[in-house]
């Protein structure tokens, strides 16, 4: 067994855990975090994305013990007080989801991506949701979604809006 | 899918890495972004009882200029390697390739040394670094040594570094302004190349046309005897010996690496 120590959605925590468990199942069993899903299992499908140190990874392929000393950010984490992330309040609003599987990995990698690009093209998101498959096929209303984020979160109402009407 | 039970350690320094390996031997694994290791452990293809992990040692990660040459160490991840703005005014074909490496999310984690110790002939780096004429730093037991990325891939996942060494570092050459052209081509996004080229000048690597990168030597020839980009490129598949899947037969293979060579040496990315 080997001692972590990280921050899971701005919280201390220390665990003694085996070497092998995967970062998703330390938030899955151990912190009670269900939002990350095992969905792949083989770094393709996004469905376990959270932050780690605010870049998205697939927590199926990375070690509990590799994000000992870091920090860690799952969807759990994203609201404060009851109030939706722009993301997520984006992703509702504009129905970015429909069975809901990949929602909680598409959401981060979504935060992650606006966190490296505030205001991505619509070929951007496409581009940067690459790592992330939704299976029931819902990708226009999660780009638009996305779009719409990167809007409410610019604030300003000059700049770069109207092109998720216009292009999504 | 759940890893065989092993022992971790986590390196101090680099050289605490190599003791660590000098003392497992066989049995110990280098962990850095894990991103190729990790999926055929748990897959159960990997099972090694230690794994030394480097993915924390700041001495190994990062991009600086040394004279004619920039050195890239061994864990600096993808999405940096491709954001580095040294690498892509200097290597611009490096930068751009480590932004073709899978996802957001495996570039977020996967590191160039440990690209290159895979050696998958698919890959973009080990293809990029052969393209660039680049060279690898390999430290081990009896010291420092230096392999070109011509003689760096023996086989099929297989390199010059020894089970009691460590990839330190990656060299390329300074070259800014330098054309050069880089086609992959492949069904899915985030997939690996069926084929892919990468041409720098006159230095022209192939990808997944082979068990390792190769370097197409008769376009190269070609090119040297004057001959143009589209009739370099109709050499490109001569002696090589790719492989089949579902993706491609032999002669589908030989006809992109022709088709793509024409483009990369059309400076076309893509």
């Amino acid at each position: 067994m080997t001692r972590i120590e990280l921050t899971v959605n701005g919280e201390k925590q220390s665990d003694e855990v085996e070497p092998r468990l995967l970062l998703v199942h330390y938030l899955r069993e151990v912190c009670g975090l269900r939002a990350a899903n095992v969905g792949c299992d083989t770094t393709s499908c996004g469905a376990c994305t959270v932050l780690l140190d605010g870049q998205s990874v697939k927590s199926c392929t990375v070690l509990a013990v590799q994000a000992s000393g870091h920090h860690v950010v799952t969807a759990e984490g994203l609201s404060a007080d009851g109030e939706l992330h722009p993301v997520q309040a984006a992703f509702r609003q504009n129905h970015g989801l429909q069975c809901g599987f990949c929602t909680p990995g598409m959401v981060m990698a979504s935060v992650g991506l606006l966190a490296e690009n505030p205001h991505p093209t619509e070929e951007e998101v496409r581009v940067g949701l690459e790592g992330n498959l939704c299976r029931c096929t819902g990708y226009h209303n999660i780009v638009r979604a996305v779009l719409a984020a990167a809007e409410a979160q610019a604030e300003a109402p000059a700049g770069a809006p109207a092109e998720a009407e216009v292009t999504a | 899918m759940i890893p065989a039970p092993f022992e971790y350690i986590a390196a101090d320094s680099a050289a605490h890495a190599v003791a660590l390996l000098a003392e497992h031997g066989d049995d110990a694994k280098l962990l850095a972004g894990g991103h190729s290791l990790l999926p055929m452990m748990k897959l159960r293809l990997a099972t090694p009882g230690v794994l030394i992990d480097i993915g924390g040692l700041s001495e190994l990660a990062g991009v600086a200029a040394d004279n004619g040459e920039l050195v890239i160490g061994a864990t600096t991840r993808h999405a940096d390697l491709a954001s580095s703005e040294l690498v892509r005014a200097e290597a611009p074909l490096l930068a751009y390739a480590a932004a073709q490496v899978g996802d957001p999310q495996i570039r977020h984690r996967g590191t160039i040394g440990g690209s290159l110790s895979h050696a998958d002939p698919a890959a973009d780096l080990p293809m990029a670094i052969v393209a660039l004429g680049g060279s690898v730093q390999i430290d081990g037991p009896g010291g420092s040594r230096l392999v070109s990325a011509d003689d760096f891939f023996h086989g099929f996942f297989e390199t010059a570094v020894q089970p009691d060494e460590l990839l330190t570092a990656v060299r390329v050459p300074r070259r800014p302004g330098v054309p050069w052209g880089y086609q992959k081509f492949v069904r899915r996004s985030n997939d690996w190349a069926i084929v892919g080229v990468a041409a720098v000048a006159d230095r022209i690597a192939l990808a997944n046309m082979g068990s390792t990168p190769l370097r197409a030597t008769a376009a190269e020839a070609a090119l040297a005897r004057g001959a143009s980009p589209a009739e370099a490129a109709e050499l490109a598949a001569e002696g090589t010996s790719p492989g089949e899947d579902m993706h491609a037969d032999r002669e589908y293979r030989r006809h992109l690496a022709r088709v793509l060579t024409r483009r990369a040496l059309e400076h076309e990315c893509g």
